[in-house]
């Protein structure tokens, strides 16, 4: 088919990742990343010649400057505790943040303009993120590309909890890809297996990165990512057997022919002889990654060699359960969150972080944005590990301006080795002007996800050195140490009522107030400004026809 | 051999292969105004709609879809991703390739007169469909105005507004009006630019019926007016020449309510308009037989490049983070309120204590 024209500076990779979880379920993680050597910041000419890297977005990062632009759309939550750490983690809802360079001088003005411009090209609601709903964090969600200078100034986050992901999503986003849904593995994705998993994300994410191991010169690196959990009832019809047709009711034919390379990874590591599933087709290709701190090892088919696809032309993995697993290994860490209290007045938040590592300590960095009508009461904080108080090394807090901005805490806590840390602030509810409720506001508020990010120590030593061949899944975080690696965990959204007023009042004040005019001023007014006349009563006809004859005589009348 | 695509209707004098119907461009705006599960058979009615007419040639570009709220991926439907329009879930409209412009919350009265952004670009060659669905006044009952989400409303002297605007501002050629509501009708009464036509679901003081419930998805599917609507787009195709006249007619006999519709404003006979004038487009093909040079792209300044390697920066530097120093606030004058408070408590003190303490602060 086509071949890579000499000179071309844009490549193509994609991959899958399946990795069966211990409840039954299946994780199936899909990478796509177009990396291209050049710069959409310099202002001598404008790219114009856009081959595998779509337009749109090309265009959106000249104009806003943007450095690095993640953004993810998520329905459902990742429970860790069932499903282990996912390669690439995200919150329910939409979550955006972007580091924009530093010759920018209005950074809200192009924050503002990039969100709508967004909310355009992925058809969702971004346009209600606005500076209530945005902060900027002083120490979390460094960059994840190249770069020296983190000044924070340039680096705005935002969450919207409440947003849903559908078809009209992905659609856009497979539009992005350069074999669209038409060849290689995307055209696995159909929405409406896609949409009736138990968890389905999806992300965009653009950053500068080394170009080669020397990291002499910078290439941009655009990764779509979309990572599913298939449950075992619902889709699995309660029988511990996969395969890529019950998953995605399609099978693959061919790798996309303008990719370099093209592959699925099956995670073997619970299996090594086989005892626990069966994979067929079996494949001798064997690799090995360490990755989230453990060494897994995938059986790797490789889909731009034609004898994967053997005589019928397609190729249809099939993953049969023979045993039972046992239970999984703990995560090391943790978080959750819920709302304490009662009534519609006062509530407490919790945010409780397990470090289940048996003899580390380590540092975590969380992050809260909590809108701003409700009011923390920041002196009621306490963070405390095993019954004893653990005072953070680090806190920033910067208030919340009614209707302008929201609440931002971040903390950094040293987690004891085997404990849980749980960080309790109270709050109160405000109570909105009316026209701020939205149509049903008996549903409640959310609050975003809080985000804690951490080194965790790692089990394996981790791999610093950058290879082009590694697979995508281990490369998406940069690892600086080979003893830790970077993790970040999204805790649930909260859910809050807020006081609700009845809607109905101002039409019952205004029925009210105008009958009560109506009534009593009407008849006050024509009490005071009415003059009474007595009226005559009249005569019959023979009194009258006589009065007549009597005023002709000069007579005096009848009464 | 190259060939570029113009959809205007322009000149005729290029080679091009096979028939090609020239039509002005068309702009459809497909709205949806109810929220919660047991209006579904709204959101059916729209995607129903905006399927023939992207059938019939239209393009997403040229689409405004607002649903507002979300069906196919709400967690009370058995199949997600799915909005059925016929029962035993035999025709998927959602499909895989829908583009909602506005959806949830942003289905207002506000963004639909007045859209900020994701505007229609129409001209005055442009011939506009709109196609609106959802309740008006109190669930069956009401008149001459629509509800927006439970909780606003348009009414039809707005609308009528609306539309004038768009006419002195020369944005359409000629409009075409659906509504299925009930009293549709009272929606249109008031319009009064040139140019418009306006068919509606039942008169004023009647109800619209809805058609087909579903009992695994537990709501109905379809209102009565749309399903036998588009049982008529079904048997049209681009180069159909079905007209007005029969999309008003196949309407009327069927239902049980009687359908309305308002061709005074219009000023070329109802008979004599196509419906693909308002439903589809075709695009012209222009083919031509020469090559295009394009220019590579120029590889960014390599004779400039830094010598010196780039690196990640790090994820969570704890001993930075601890020993960052607070941001420099920048130092505002104090504010009126302050300002004022000031004022006052001094006042207050040279009051009560008298004017000699004066002379001890100059």
């Amino acid at each position: 088919c086509c071949q890579r024209h000499p000179g071309s500076v844009d490549q193509f990779q994609e991959e899958l990742v399946i990795r069966p979880l211990h409840s039954g379920d299946i994780y199936a993680s899909f990478q796509f990343r177009t990396l291209w050597d050049t710069d959409f910041l310099q202002e001598r000419q404008k790219v114009s010649h856009y081959r595998l890297f779509p337009k749109s977005l090309g265009q959106v990062l000249s104009k806003f400057s943007v450095r690095e632009l993640h953004i993810s759309f998520t329905q459902g939550f990742w429970r860790t505790m069932q499903w282990g750490q996912p390669f690439i983690p995200s919150p329910p809802g939409a979550e955006l943040w972007v580091w924009f360079h530093d010759t920018v001088s209005d950074v809200d003005g192009n924050w503002k303009e990039l969100t709508n411009v967004l909310s355009g090209i992925f058809c969702a609601s971004l346009n209600f993120i606005d500076l209530t709903n945005t902060v900027q964090p002083s120490a979390s969600f460094k960059p994840l590309g190249l770069g020296n200078a983190t000044d924070h100034r340039f680096l705005r986050y935002a969450t919207l909890p409440r947003e849903i992901v559908c078809t009209e999503n992905l659609t856009p986003w497979k539009k992005l890809l350069p074999c669209g849904s038409k060849a290689g593995l995307s055209v696995l994705l159909k929405s409406e297996k896609l949409f009736h998993s138990s968890f389905h994300s999806q992300a965009v994410h653009i950053r500068p990165v080394c170009q080669d191991e020397q990291c002499t010169s910078k290439a941009w690196e655009l990764r779509q990512t979309l990572n599913v959990v298939f449950d075992l009832y619902t889709s699995g019809q309660g029988k511990k057997e996969w395969s890529l047709f019950k998953m995605f009711s399609r099978t693959l034919t061919e790798a996309c022919p303008l990719a370099t390379s093209s592959k699925v990874y099956v995670d073997i590591t619970d299996n090594p002889e086989g005892e626990l599933f069966e994979l067929s087709p079996a494949t001798p290709l064997l690799s090995q990654a360490v990755v989230l701190g453990d060494r897994r090892t995938y059986s790797v088919f490789d889909l731009t060699r034609a004898e994967m696809f053997g005589q019928l032309r397609s190729l249809n993995l099939l993953l049969r359960w023979k045993g039972d697993s046992g239970d999984m290994l703990r995560p090391l860490l943790h978080a959750e969150r819920y709302v304490a209290g009662f009534g519609l007045q006062t509530g407490e938040i919790h945010t409780v972080i397990y470090n289940n590592h048996p003899y580390r300590a380590f540092p975590v960095l969380l992050m809260d944005s909590v809108p701003w009508y409700l009011q923390l009461y920041i002196h009621t904080l306490t963070v405390t590990s095993k019954s004893r108080d653990n005072k953070p090394s680090y806190i920033h807090y910067q208030p919340a301006k009614d209707r302008h901005r929201p609440h931002l805490l971040e903390m950094l806590i040293q987690l004891p080795p085997h404990s849980m840390t749980e960080v309790t602030v109270q709050f109160e509810r405000a109570l909105l002007k009316w026209t701020e409720y939205t149509p049903d506001p008996n549903h409640g508020f959310y609050v975003g996800s809080s985000v804690v990010s951490a080194l965790v120590p790692s089990m394996v030593a981790m791999n610093t050195n950058f290879t082009q061949d590694q697979p995508l899944f281990s490369s998406f975080v940069p690892v600086k140490e080979e003893s830790s690696y970077f993790v970040r965990v999204y805790t649930e959204p909260l859910l809050v009522n807020l006081p609700t007023p009845d809607f109905s009042m101002p039409y019952n004040v205004i029925c009210l107030t105008c009958t009560v005019v109506a009534v009593g001023y009407g008849s006050f007014y024509n009490l005071l400004t009415r003059t009474f006349q007595v009226d005559e009563p009249s005569l019959p006809l023979a009194k009258r026809l006589a009065n007549l004859i009597r005023r002709i005589r000069g007579v005096p009348l009848l009464a | 051999m190259a060939f570029s695509l113009d959809t205007n209707c322009g000149l005729l004098n290029h080679n091009i292969i096979g028939p090609i119907y020239c039509t002005s461009t068309i702009f459809p705006p497909d709205i949806l105004i109810t929220q919660f599960w047991f209006n579904y058979r709204h959101v059916a009615n729209t995607l129903s709609v905006y399927r023939s007419v992207k059938r019939l040639g239209i393009p997403d570009s040229h689409i405004v879809l607002m649903l507002a709220d979300d069906m196919a991926c709400n967690y009370r439907n058995p199949k997600p991703a799915t909005v059925f329009s016929h029962k035993n879930m035999e025709f998927n409209v959602y499909g895989d390739d829908v583009e909602v412009d506005y959806r949830g919350y942003e289905v207002t009265v506000e963004n639909f007169l007045t859209p900020r952004s994701k505007r229609l670009l129409s001209d005055d060659r442009s011939n506009i469909l709109i196609y609106l669905t959802g309740q008006t006044g109190n669930s069956h009952g009401g008149n001459g105005f629509l509800k927006f989400q439970d909780s606003e409303e348009i009414s039809n002297m707005e609308l009528a507004d609306a539309f004038e605007q768009m006419w002195q501002k020369r944005r359409y050629n000629e409009l075409l009006f659906i509504i299925d509501t009930c009293q549709g009708a009272s929606m249109y009464e008031r319009f009064y630019s040139p140019n418009l036509m306006a068919l509606a679901s039942s008169q004023v003081g009647e109800d619209s019926l809805s058609h087909q419930p579903d009992l695994a998805i537990g709501v109905h599917l379809m209102d009565k007016y749309t399903f036998y609507l588009l049982e008529f787009l079904e048997e049209v195709h681009p180069a159909s020449q079905a007209n007005m006249n029969d999309l008003v007619s196949v309407c009327a006999h069927r239902v049980s309510v009687s359908p309305g519709h308002h061709t005074d404003l219009f000023q070329r006979n109802p008979g004599s308009v196509l419906i693909t004038d308002f439903f589809g487009s075709v695009r012209k093909v222009e083919i031509t037989k020469d090559t295009i040079n394009l220019t590579s792209s120029v590889k960014s300044g390599s004779g400039d490049m830094q010598i010196e390697s780039l690196t990640y920066v790090d994820q969570l530097p704890v001993a930075e983070i601890i020993h960052q120093k607070p941001k420099q606030k920048d130092w505002h004058p104090p504010d009126g309120f302050i300002l004022g408070l000031w004022t006052l408590i001094l006042l207050v003190f040279f009051q009560t204590y008298g004017i000699k303490h004066l002379k001890h602060i100059f």
